[in-house]
């Protein structure tokens, strides 16, 4: 593959929203354990309602029209913190793919980075606050120095936030709902984190 | 799980639905974008518009307290989740009445994110916003390290008294003003002797033994921040009671609101044992007991356990508080 045009986009979209139904309540149980328990079922909810309007679009959308398809959906949709900090990194994400019809590894690179900083934005988090950007962080470094080909770029983002993912479970969290346990957060891995490893591992496996 | 439900999935909208039907003479439900309960004669000409909201599963907070001298629309999200700033954004509007909306927004990441995009679009349309967010809980250190403290039980006596505020005619800038103060001089601390289950997750959110107390939890279904043996009411009220008076801290004569709060599965005959420990340390100490509220209005589904709230005001705040209100969940004067 050259580059991820629009029709990559939706497949990648329409496997998230599998994924996401299959994995919901292995979602909510990691946030019921340091949480609210409902990461699972709200992703679920937005990305069920994504696949309702994936239809909508034009018949070769670009990757900006789907992502930004996807960012207005999850705000409108999700709620909690996850929705505004989803719809954020997707809707960032949009603006950098601009009207593009394929992205290459540099255009990809600069949708993860504008998705990374949109989350930062929103949510404020700074790195080992416990929270997605412990899983943006790291896939968006690893992405920047994967090279040329996209496939490369989405593995190296994938094994990143997937590493980075596991690596909030020895921390305290200082952002979002488990900070308010302190030390008792220590041991579980964030939500956030984990459902950020799945849709760029779900990224790296479609075709 | 055994609850008095049809389906999971729609507790929320069913729930919503009944309380529609069972008070149609205060509150319309506009139903899309999803579920926005304003009051019956809203815009009241003239008056700042009130909206708070945040997730469900915290009944009769918000929905049943709007009405004449509180809330002019509440936003109930899916169960324990921040509603989407589209419909804050259509509450804001229903009850924009030309001076202006306050939004009232418990101190949660979600809650917080989404009004403030819900108050970003209203701004768009022309809409004056000022917000408050309502951080009353002392179990959590308000530090750079967490996500600052919870809106708890406190929030209600915020909608209280700025509602009173706007029924009395006050400006935005006003209304916001008594909000904060409000909201800088009352402190909550409750806690759980059995955790609370989520329709759709099916499992309690968190495993409590036989014998034990999750002390200064949230009213979310998540975890406080410490867990104890039981011990008798008196000794567990003193828990919960001490840090409070610490924190402002309230001190001798001052005069103080006592809500004792159910988390939704506490009978009203154990808060009246808990109030009586409640005033019985704050005549110790001094504290002059102005008002006086119990029951559950700030709840956690079916959560057992209880909240306590000392709210310290002066003469004004006070004949707020005691001015009328007509809601479902809170009605005197009128």
């Amino acid at each position: 593959m050259s580059g991820l045009d629009g029709a990559w986009t939706r497949r990648w979209i329409e496997a998230i929203a599998a994924e996401i139904a299959t994995r919901k309540s292995e979602l909510t149980a990691l946030d019921r354990a340091i949480g609210d328990g409902d990461h699972g079922e709200n992703l679920d909810r937005g990305f069920q309602a994504v696949l309702g309007k994936l239809d909508g679009l034009d018949d070769a959308p670009t990757p900006g029209a789907v992502l930004k398809l996807v960012a207005t959906t999850l705000i409108s949709t999700v709620g909690g913190a996850a929705g505004p900090l989803y719809g954020t990194a997707f809707l960032k994400a949009a603006m950098a793919a601009g009207d593009r019809p394929e992205l290459d590894a540099t255009g990809l690179v600069e949708v993860l980075t504008a998705a990374r900083d949109g989350i930062v934005a929103r949510g404020k988090a700074e790195p080992n606050d416990k929270t997605m950007v412990d899983a943006w962080g790291p896939a968006v470094e690893a992405a920047g120095a994967a090279g040329d080909d996209v496939r490369a770029v989405l593995e190296a983002a994938a094994s990143a936030a997937a590493e980075g993912a596991i690596a909030t479970e020895p921390l305290v969290a200082h952002k979002g709902r488990a900070s308010y346990l302190g030390e008792r957060a220590i041991g579980h891995r964030d939500p956030g984190a984990e459902s950020t490893a799945l849709i760029l591992r779900v990224a790296a496996d479609t075709q | 799980m055994k609850k008095l439900i049809n389906d999971p999935a729609k507790t929320v909208d069913e729930g919503v639905a009944g309380f529609a039907a069972a008070h149609s003479d205060l509150v319309r439900v506009v139903i899309d974008p999803p579920f926005v309960v304003v009051r019956a004669d809203a815009p009241v000409a003239g008056k700042v518009g009130l909206v708070s909201g945040g997730g469900s599963g915290h009944e009769p907070l918000h929905a049943g307290f709007v009405g004449h001298g509180m809330l002019d629309a509440a936003v109930p999200g899916a169960m324990f989740t921040s509603p989407t700033p589209d419909p804050i954004l259509e509450a804001t509007k229903q009850v924009d009445a030309g001076a202006g909306v306050l939004h009232i927004v418990k101190n949660y990441t979600g809650d917080v994110l989404n009004f403030e995009t819900a108050a970003d679009l209203a701004l768009a349309e022309g809409i004056e916003v000022q917000s408050v967010i309502v951080d009353d809980d002392v179990a959590v250190k308000d530090s750079l390290y967490t996500a600052g403290r919870r809106g708890v039980a406190g929030t209600m006596l915020v909608e209280k008294l700025a509602g009173a505020a706007a029924e009395r005619g006050d400006s935005l800038d006003r209304v916001a003003e008594i909000a904060r103060t409000v909201n800088s001089q009352v402190r909550s601390m409750g806690l759980a002797l059995a955790p609370c289950t989520v329709p759709h997750a099916g499992e309690p959110s968190f495993e409590l033994g036989e014998d034990e107390v999750e002390i200064g939890i949230g009213i979310h279904g998540e975890p406080g921040r410490a867990r104890i043996a039981l011990e008798p009411a008196d000794r567990l009220v003193d828990r919960l009671i001490e840090p409070i008076l610490e924190d402002l801290p309230f001190a001798k004569d001052d005069r103080v609101v006592l809500l004792v709060n159910g988390m939704g599965g506490t009978p009203m005959s154990e808060l009246y044992i808990v109030f009586r420990r409640a005033a019985e340390v704050l005549a110790e100490r001094g504290i002059d007991l102005a008002r006086s509220l119990v029951g559950s209005y700030v709840t956690s589904l079916e959560m057992q356990g209880v909240s306590i709230t000392l709210l310290k005001v002066d003469d004004e705040l006070l004949d707020l508080y005691d001015a009328p209100v007509h809601t479902a969940a809170l009605r005197w004067g009128r």
